[in-house]
């Protein structure tokens, strides 16, 4: 590890402020500014920081799963979200929302259902594919026979 | 199940006979109302928003193949079910085979043209499956991959030419197309259909993969390539006559063609040593009969053509099936090496005499019939008349002698062979060919019941009244004397065989082979493919991005010469902090380009992000900011690993190349959208998002709202992508790591 210390210190006090923030983002973004791919994205830097202070082995241990294996989660979770709809209304991706409802004081009771199901999928999603390239990226060597980029002169 | 000698198929082999058996009666119900002239439609719908339906059709054309399918079928398979009786692949001949057979039973019936180029796309692959049977041998291979080529080829060209006389007609049911003769693609259509016609049948100059098909295992050869598959192209001929035939260059092509197929063909079987390769090149001759017959258009032509069609199938079918008997009974297929049989093997004698004998035409057979109908409907075309008769007699008269070779060659003399006792195989294997030679005889004799069908037939085929009579007599005429002199000239070939094989083998050598033509032609298709990989593929980055630009560009630009709108000016009257910001993207634009440090790169791009970020916030457009800043960053950190990894740093030089190609496209991005800032923006989608988002959705963030509910189909498709791309991306980079280790 040849991190800086104060990287690592920061990071540790950091991250978990940053994926609060990356959930409400998510939770609050149906009616705020927000939302799954921009939770994802929030999530995603963490995973980057993190990877930059500790390394990959220790990046990949603190998410316990597999960058891909999330991603698949994020996937079918999406999938469920519109499979939901079908169940409930007979259409793919329709919303449904089993303890929310409209009535003369707009929407009351609690937002969730088969919207927030899938926009979870798609912070998932993002979070997996981003870490999963990262990683591999800090873990892929020089190919020897790289062609040589670019450095010819017109 | 370890020691492969002692395999035995339990009774499970004789299912897929039973059903082409019971298929064959199915068949048969309808025999007698078609013969009187009914059809029977059974229409179902399959892609309707194209006018597509899965139609078919029980006419006399299409039930006489339905017939002989399911009839031929049903004997193939009973004999391949002994054939390979000790054989564990037997499980998969049969299925390929009754797919097969499903597929071509598909095309003969199919009214709808599209269901007919489905059904004979799926004849076309289970034939390369078959073909490739033995796969662990290189020539079966070949011959397979060679099959699969030339008719795959004619099989795209059959579905441009059936689209396009779908498009000309209006209408994509065959029966209901109507004469085509007159439409302007007229010519394109024919050229399409004859070569579509021409491969599956394997007509001069494509006949050469049928021989090499024969890499296939007998039952399987009897079946498809002589008695079923090789005549779709026939079929397709017959079929659409009434749309696109009886035109000058119809007529001629098809008698050219078909009469070249058919003499080239015939003085190549008396070449051949190898029984099972001599009669595919008799079948090639009989296919060039039939092609040429279709063209004449006369009524005894058609009606010749159709009749040698059940001629055919018969004594081409027990043929083949009787040198298989040769083959399992006596242990060789080669000619030299067989003769004087006929106590040995006594059933495969009789069985060779009677199909023979209907091959080589002589009275009572059926074969006679045919002949006669033949040169009858070649004197009769009012053209081409001497030429199609010359043609006719010759391929006969050579049909005589390659009969002699396989009914009498093997037979007759002293007795030789290379097995020590050779005997006939078990019954289940003579008595399906015994059916078919005895049946040669009998439609002979009696032809009546021939006689009915083939009229209907006729008619569909030729759209108007008249038929021939099926008869074995027709009287003292010019066809009786041209089959006498058949029988003269074909007996005089068989009596100097060995000197015209003599002297084939020596011209062999001479004229071009078609196999050493084909295979330059599919060298030169490879390297052509190799270098176009090699020039547009270079494995470069830079390469793949300016042509992704340069397109870019050059759609840009098109589209704002193309569009109407008018193009906005730019508005110059604005606060000096937004000044501000386009000077910071300025600058870190320009720091890009000059500087000599990657890392410097990296940090001014994300600057130019961080900026550009900023103009979305001060338009209120909070959701882009964000994710444009989230992505700017994950950017930067994923180039500058990426870019530590690779050894040498830019040198900051101009590069005029670059330098255009990043302009054009830059300057037609600004045009671009500036030419949307002056277009009338239609609001309709705007405004009902903004009201239905939180009553209908529940959410006040129409962006969001947009994302996940009313565009969600959209986003699970993003985000499949997402996934695929990480897929893909870690493929790559773990295909790198290894090229280190």
């Amino acid at each position: 590890m040849n991190s800086s210390l104060i990287l690592r210190t920061g990071t540790r006090a950091l991250v978990p402020v940053f994926l609060l923030v990356a959930i409400l983002v998510l939770l609050r973004g149906h009616n705020e500014p927000g939302g799954g791919f921009i939770g994802g994205l929030l999530a995603a830097i963490c995973v980057a920081l993190y990877e930059k202070a500790f390394g990959v082995d220790e990046a990949r241990r603190w998410l316990r799963l597999p960058p891909m294996t999330i991603a698949g989660i994020g996937l079918a979770a999406a999938l469920l979200g519109g499979l939901w709809g079908v169940v409930e209304h007979g259409m793919f991706l329709t919303g449904v929302w089993p303890l929310y409802e409209y009535g003369p004081d707009g929407w009351t009771g609690w937002p969730v259902g088969s919207v927030l199901l899938f926009d979870t999928g798609v912070f998932l999603v993002v979070v997996g594919v981003v870490a999963a390239i990262l990683f591999a990226l800090e873990e892929a060597g020089i190919p020897e026979d790289r062609p040589e980029d670019g450095e010819e002169h017109s | 199940m370890t020691d492969p000698t002692s395999y035995k198929a339990g009774l499970w082999r004789f299912v897929p006979a039973t059903v082409q058996a019971i298929l064959f009666g199915f068949f048969c119900t309808y025999l007698a109302p078609v013969s009187g002239g009914q059809i029977f439609d059974y229409v179902y719908p399959w892609v309707p928003a194209l006018g597509i339906e899965a139609a078919f059709r029980v006419d006399a054309l299409s039930l006489l193949f339905a017939l002989l399918i399911t009839g031929i079928g049903a004997i193939c398979f009973l004999y391949a079910a002994s054939y390979f009786e000790a054989d564990r692949r037997l499980k998969r001949l049969l299925t390929l085979m009754s797919l097969f057979a499903a597929a071509m039973l598909g095309l003969v019936l199919a009214d709808d043209a599209i269901t007919l180029f489905v059904a004979w796309e799926m004849t076309t692959l289970t034939s390369f499956l078959l073909v490739g049977f033995d796969h662990q041998k290189e020539r079966a291979r070949y011959s397979a991959q060679q099959a699969l080529l030339i008719t795959g080829i004619g099989g795209l060209a059959l579905m441009a030419g059936l689209i396009l006389m779908g498009e000309a007609a209006g209408t994509y049911r065959i029966s209901e197309m109507g004469d085509l003769t007159n439409a302007p693609m007229y010519l394109v259509i024919l050229l399409f259909i004859f070569i579509g016609a021409f491969t599956k049948s394997a007509q001069f100059p494509f006949h050469f993969w049928l021989p090499g098909a024969m890499a296939a295992p007998t039952p399987v050869s009897a079946y498809l390539h002589s008695a079923t598959m090789v005549k779709a192209g026939v079929y397709l001929i017959a079929r659409l006559s009434p749309q696109l035939g009886g035109t000058d260059i119809w007529i001629w092509t098809l008698t050219l063609v078909g009469a070249a197929t058919m003499v080239v063909a015939s003085f190549w079987a008396l070449r051949q040593t190898d029984l099972k390769l001599m009669l595919a090149w008799t079948t090639l001759m009989g296919l060039g009969a039939l092609m040429m017959g279709l063209g004449g258009g006369s009524y005894y032509a058609v009606g010749g053509a159709l009749t040698f069609i059940v001629v055919h199938a018969f004594y081409k079918a027990a043929l083949f099936l009787t040198v298989g008997l040769l083959d399992k009974g006596a242990g060789t297929r080669e000619a030299d090496q067989l003769s004087g049989l006929r106590r040995a093997m006594p059933r495969a004698f009789i069985i060779a005499m009677l199909a023979g004998a209907s091959m080589a035409g002589l009275p009572p057979f059926v074969g006679f019939i045919g002949k006669e109908l033949i040169y009858e409907g070649a004197l009769q075309s009012p053209v081409q008349g001497i030429f199609a008769a010359t043609a006719s007699l010759i391929a006969s008269a050579l049909m005589i002698a390659a009969a002699g070779m396989v009914a009498i060659g093997p037979f007759f003399g002293e007795q030789k062979s290379p097995k020590e006792a050779p005997k006939d195989p078990s019954p289940l294997m003579w008595v399906g060919p015994g059916l078919l030679a005895v049946g040669g005889l009998l439609l002979g004799l009696f032809p009546q019941g021939l006689d009915a069908l083939i009229t209907q037939m006729t008619q569909t085929v030729r759209g108007e009244y008249g038929a021939p009579e099926v008869k074995l007599w027709h009287g003292v005429n010019t066809a009786l004397f041209l089959s006498l002199l058949t029988f003269a000239l074909g007996a005089l070939f068989y009596r100097y065989l060995r000197a015209i094989q003599g002297s084939l083998i020596i011209e062999e050598r001479r004229v071009p082979d078609s196999d050493r033509v084909y295979d330059i032609l599919l060298n030169a298709m490879k390297n052509t493919a190799a270098w176009t990989a090699r020039t547009v593929q270079d494995g470069r980055m830079m390469s793949y991005l300016r042509v992704t630009f340069i397109t870019l560009g050059l759609m840009v630009w098109a589209a704002i010469f193309a569009g109407e709108g008018q193009v906005a000016t730019l508005e110059l009257d604005i606060p000096l902090f937004h000044w501000v910001i386009v000077a910071i993207t300025a600058a870190c634009t320009i720091t890009i380009l000059f500087t000599g440090s990657r890392l410097i790169a990296i940090a001014a791009l994300g600057g130019v992000g961080a900026a550009i970020a900023v103009i979305f916030v001060l338009y209120s457009a909070i959701d882009v900011a964000m994710t444009q800043l989230l992505v700017e960053i994950l950017i930067v950190a994923f180039v500058a690993i990426a870019f530590i990894k690779l050894p040498r740093a830019g040198t900051g030089a101009l590069r005029i190349g670059d330098a255009i190609v990043a302009s054009v496209l830059g300057l037609g991005v600004t045009f671009g959208m500036l030419a949307v800032q002056g277009a009338d923006i239609a609001l309709d989608v705007t405004e009902f998002f903004e009201q239905a988002s939180y009553p209908e959705a529940a959410g006040r963030n129409v962006v969001n709202v947009i994302l996940v509910d009313f565009r969600a189909l959209d986003t699970l498709g993003e985000v499949a992508v997402v996934v695929i791309a990480g897929i893909a991306a870690l493929a790559a980079l773990r295909a790198g790591k290894r090229i280190k280790e």
